[in-house]
């Protein structure tokens, strides 16, 4: 197997970041390196990475998704309404709304309308739903999915082994297929993509609906993780999946994405800050120290890409 | 770590034979209490963070706790405090107190939180989570001890405008409810007009102003809160005379109540929330680790300002804020015997 060395790249910044975030962690606070500190330190991770990957499959071909937020506050709404009380329906609601994210791309395909503009109104359109669904905070969320975020695997915490299972997955999908190529292409090369027959509505269709379906996996784990719901669950979760999703190696230009660099990106944003929390720093700080360990990445990102030759 | 837990288990043996309904005095020197706040961006709750201040580092010099910081998420949200909760745990306090961005979007963290064996208390933004202790605020008794005080003003009753707060909020409810059962109660009252002040002068001014002139003469207007000013000044505009208007504890109403009284010998009552509500939600936490049975859901009296203690309560009250007051570990001694005999929670503490 030839080693791709600027995916090498791409994606050993991330876990050198989480690397070094851990051990800094570690070092602050010992009890985090048992079994149950990871667990605590990690499992919030679970949902952040699935919307990471949802906004890397909207990435990949060159638009960006300001409404994962409001899909996974809509989706945990579902979670704790409809799924709980009448499952069938629940199950119908969510595919519908996969189904909707796919209209979505194929509205911004057909119209040749700029995805950032679509997505934003979209945003308004789940928080609405959400507000629907489940007017005042509550909800319960069904007990087996309550069972599944709480299961503690022998030895490996569960949000290791999601993030590792997720990262492959997404790598044998986008990076190791022929239909990888074809959707990583339609966002490098659209025009060489159609001239070779590929329909890009169905291309956009197909990664909108992707997107969707992790949107939906988020939902239903911060649900189970939270055990119960509002309408304003999850609205950061927006900045924290591009943020993520950036960091990992993915770019806005579309076509470059890497699912295992996005795996590791989310956990570098949750990770931040808890280490930020456990440095003791004045809140009012936090934000700004969080954007400025994200430039500082971003920086050596591209110092890394540089030194590869990459343009 | 071993030794203070075996220490905490004594002392809570110890109680548990002996006084019972007294004040727990298990040793805490050792133990770590955090406050998990998920808003710092009004008056309300800058007084609170520093009412906070004020007990944890008085409990740190009497060696009562460890120590007692406090943790404020960067944005309102809950995820993030779910996330902060979680590191809490990891940083191994022993009590979190806790005002929640949501009732029940953190209790999956709380929960990890109990079967982690750390205590934690939510007051003001409570959670539902079982495992938790909740120091609820009586908003309903804000209604009713409104339509007490008008039927001892006023016993041959009147007519009555509600102003209400932000539609749709738990609190607007519960307050409204409170005083739908007062007029109930005292049946020569009636309630002509309302409208949504949403907790603000003036919005209160504009809707008041709004439906004034579709209303019979006034007798009094009873409130929510952050807009008795707004209606006095409608009153004014639309050359009416002024009724008796009940007041949230703003600096701008106790003020306005102040120079009328000074002026004309205006009467009325001011009721809200004290930010210090954070003390109580401290000391029941302490309770808790020395050793203390407490009963899981708490009142918290509202702050109640009577014509006799304006002059007071405004000097309590900085300029553009809330009144504030202070909760000893002996007022919350009496709420918590109290609450646990299902006797009306003690007054709001004055200072000697």
């Amino acid at each position: 197997m030839i080693i791709d060395w600027r995916e090498l790249v791409r994606t050993s910044l991330p876990a050198l970041a989480l690397a070094a975030l851990l051990g800094a962690i570690f070092w602050l606070q010992p009890r985090a390196m048992s079994y149950q500190g990871l667990n605590l330190l990690l499992n919030l991770s679970i949902p952040i990475v699935f919307a990471t990957l949802a906004q890397m499959f909207v990435l990949t071909v060159g638009d960006l998704d300001l409404g994962i937020g409001g899909f996974v506050t809509f989706v945990a709404c579902v979670t704790v309404t409809w799924l709980a009380e009448a499952p069938l329906v629940g199950v119908l609601i969510l595919v519908a709304a996969i189904g909707l994210y796919a209209a979505v791309g194929a509205l911004i395909e057909l119209r040749n309308l700029p995805a950032i503009v679509v997505t934003l109104g979209m945003s308004f359109v789940w928080f609405g739903l959400a507000v629907i669904v489940l007017p005042s905070p509550g909800g319960r969320t069904p007990e087996w999915l309550i069972a599944a975020v709480r299961l503690r695997p022998p030895g490996i915490p569960l949000a290791i082994l999601a993030a590792v299972g997720i990262g492959l997955v997404g790598h044998l999908l986008l990076m190791r297929t022929s239909f990888g190529v074809v959707l990583r292409g339609a966002g490098g090369n659209p025009r060489a993509i159609t001239r070779a027959g590929w329909s890009m509505l169905q291309i956009r269709m197909t990664l909108y609906a992707l997107a969707g379906l992790m949107g939906v996996f988020a939902g239903l784990t911060l649900a189970g993780i939270t055990t119960s719901a509002d309408a304003n669950i999850a609205l950061r979760y927006t900045l924290l999946s591009i943020a993520g999703a950036i960091l990992g190696g993915s770019q806005f230009t579309g076509g470059r994405v890497s699912p295992i660099g996005a795996v590791l990106g989310a956990l570098v944003m949750t990770l931040a800050a808890s280490f930020l929390a456990f440095l003791r720093l004045n809140p009012d700080w936090q934000i700004g120290v969080q954007g400025a360990i994200l430039i500082l990445v971003l920086a050596l990102r591209a110092v890394l890409d540089r030194l590869a030759g990459e343009r | 770590m071993a030794a203070r837990t075996l220490c905490a288990a004594l002392g809570a043996a110890l109680l548990s034979t002996t006084a019972m309904a007294e004040i727990a005095t298990g040793d805490t020197s050792g133990m770590r209490i955090a406050l998990s706040n998920n808003f710092a961006g009004n008056s309300w709750r800058q007084a609170m963070l520093k009412s906070w201040d004020e007990v944890s580092s008085q409990a740190v010099a009497e060696g009562i706790v460890a120590e007692a910081p406090a943790f404020t998420t960067a944005e309102n949200q809950a995820t993030e405090q779910a996330a902060q909760i979680q590191n809490l745990i990891l940083q191994g306090f022993d009590a979190i107190v806790l005002n929640a961005a949501s009732p029940t979007a953190l209790n999956g963290a709380v929960r990890e939180a109990c079967d982690a064996g750390v205590v934690v208390v939510s007051f003001d933004g409570i959670v539902t989570e079982p495992c938790a202790w909740r120091i609820v605020i009586d908003f309903a008794g804000m209604g009713t001890a409104q339509l007490d005080y008008l039927a001892e003003k006023m016993p041959e009753g009147g007519k009555l405008l509600e102003i209400r707060g932000l539609a749709g909020v738990f609190v607007d409810d519960e307050i409204h409810s409170g005083i739908v059962k007062g007029v109930e109660t005292h049946s020569q009252f009636e309630v002509v007009g309302s409208v949504h002040g949403d907790w603000t002068q003036t919005v209160a001014q504009r809707e008041v102003s709004g439906i004034l002139p579709t209303l019979p003469a006034i007798d009094a207007v009873v409130t929510q809160g952050g807009d008795g000013y707004g209606a006095a000044q409608a009153f004014r505009a639309a050359g009416r005379d002024i009724p008796l208007i009940i007041m949230g504890n703003r600096h701008d109403e106790l003020t306005w109540w102040q120079e009328q009284r000074d002026a004309t010998g205006y009467e009325t009552m001011s009721l809200s929330i004290a930010p210090a509500s954070a003390q109580v939600g401290f000391w029941v936490a302490q309770q808790i680790l020395a050793g203390r049975e407490v009963p899981q859901d708490l009142l918290l009296p509202t702050l109640v300002i009577e014509q006799d203690e304006l002059d007071y309560w405004l000097e309590q009250t900085e300029e553009g804020g809330v009144t504030n007051a202070v909760y000893t570990l002996d007022w919350t001694d009496k709420m918590i015997e109290a609450v646990a005999a299902g006797e009306p929670v003690p007054p709001t503490p004055t200072a000697e």
